[in-house]
């Protein structure tokens, strides 16, 4: 349940998708996560690389932490341009209980920014301009130095 | 030949070296001006998957990949 989109992410579609796909499941608790593009530093927007090969190995570890705790997480992420106001990354945990999901949305976020191999950059004045900034060293980097 | 591709916004064509595990690279890479910069700050990847000893040993055909500072979301 990972999706990678071209461009900004259509919320409501989501939404509506993961809803249906899970209505009937018995889960009592859905929690979801969007993140979308805020109005600072005069950038346009932001553009994403995405390492297709790792954020899937990544991905499916969670599953499998997921399931141990009888949960399931989704996510949905942008590849490109995503503008100013538009959503670039959904994530959303389904859970029998609500405590479950409600811890685990905020581990897989944290882990996500921390771990998923997806670069950001600023799209500004016509420019694509990483943000090394804002961007965190994947645990065990450096080997090579 | 070992295949060293550089992710993200390492703008650095993908290379053919030939070594025998990670530290042959890694001497490699510290001698070329555009990538020592990035290696303090960079993951590796052999074959997608993320290692972390040097000892890994490499056969014909793998894949070395550099993974800079990561921001998704």
């Amino acid at each position: 349940m990972l999706e990678l989109y071209d461009g900004a992410l259509d919320v409501s579609a989501i939404f509506d998708k993961w809803y249906k796909e899970e209505s009937k499941s018995n889960y009592g608790a859905f929690i979801p996560f969007v993140g979308t593009i805020r109005d600072e530093d005069s950038i346009d927007g932001l553009s994403f690389d995405v390492y297709e090969p790792i954020l899937e190995s990544w991905f499916n570890k969670w599953q499998e932490k997921a399931k141990e705790s009888n949960a399931i997480v989704k996510m949905a992420h942008s590849k490109g341009d995503v503008l100013l106001h538009e959503s670039s990354y959904i994530a959303a945990v389904f859970s029998p209980k609500r405590r479950v999901a409600l811890e685990m949305i905020d581990e897989f976020v944290e882990d996500f920014k921390a771990s998923a191999p997806i670069w950001k950059y600023d799209l500004k004045d016509g420019k694509r301009v990483y943000a090394s900034e804002r961007s965190t060293a994947i645990k065990g980097s450096g080997l090579l130095a | 030949m070992i295949k060293v591709e550089f992710l993200g916004p390492i703008s650095k064509p993908t290379m053919e070296l030939e070594a025998s595990n990670l530290k042959d690279i890694s001497e490699i890479l510290k001698q070329d001006d555009e990538v020592k910069e990035w290696l303090e700050t960079c993951a590796v990847a052999v074959n997608d998957t993320l290692v972390s000893s040097l000892d890994v040993k490499l056969q014909n055909g793998d894949k070395v990949s550099l993974l800079p500072p990561v921001c998704g979301g």
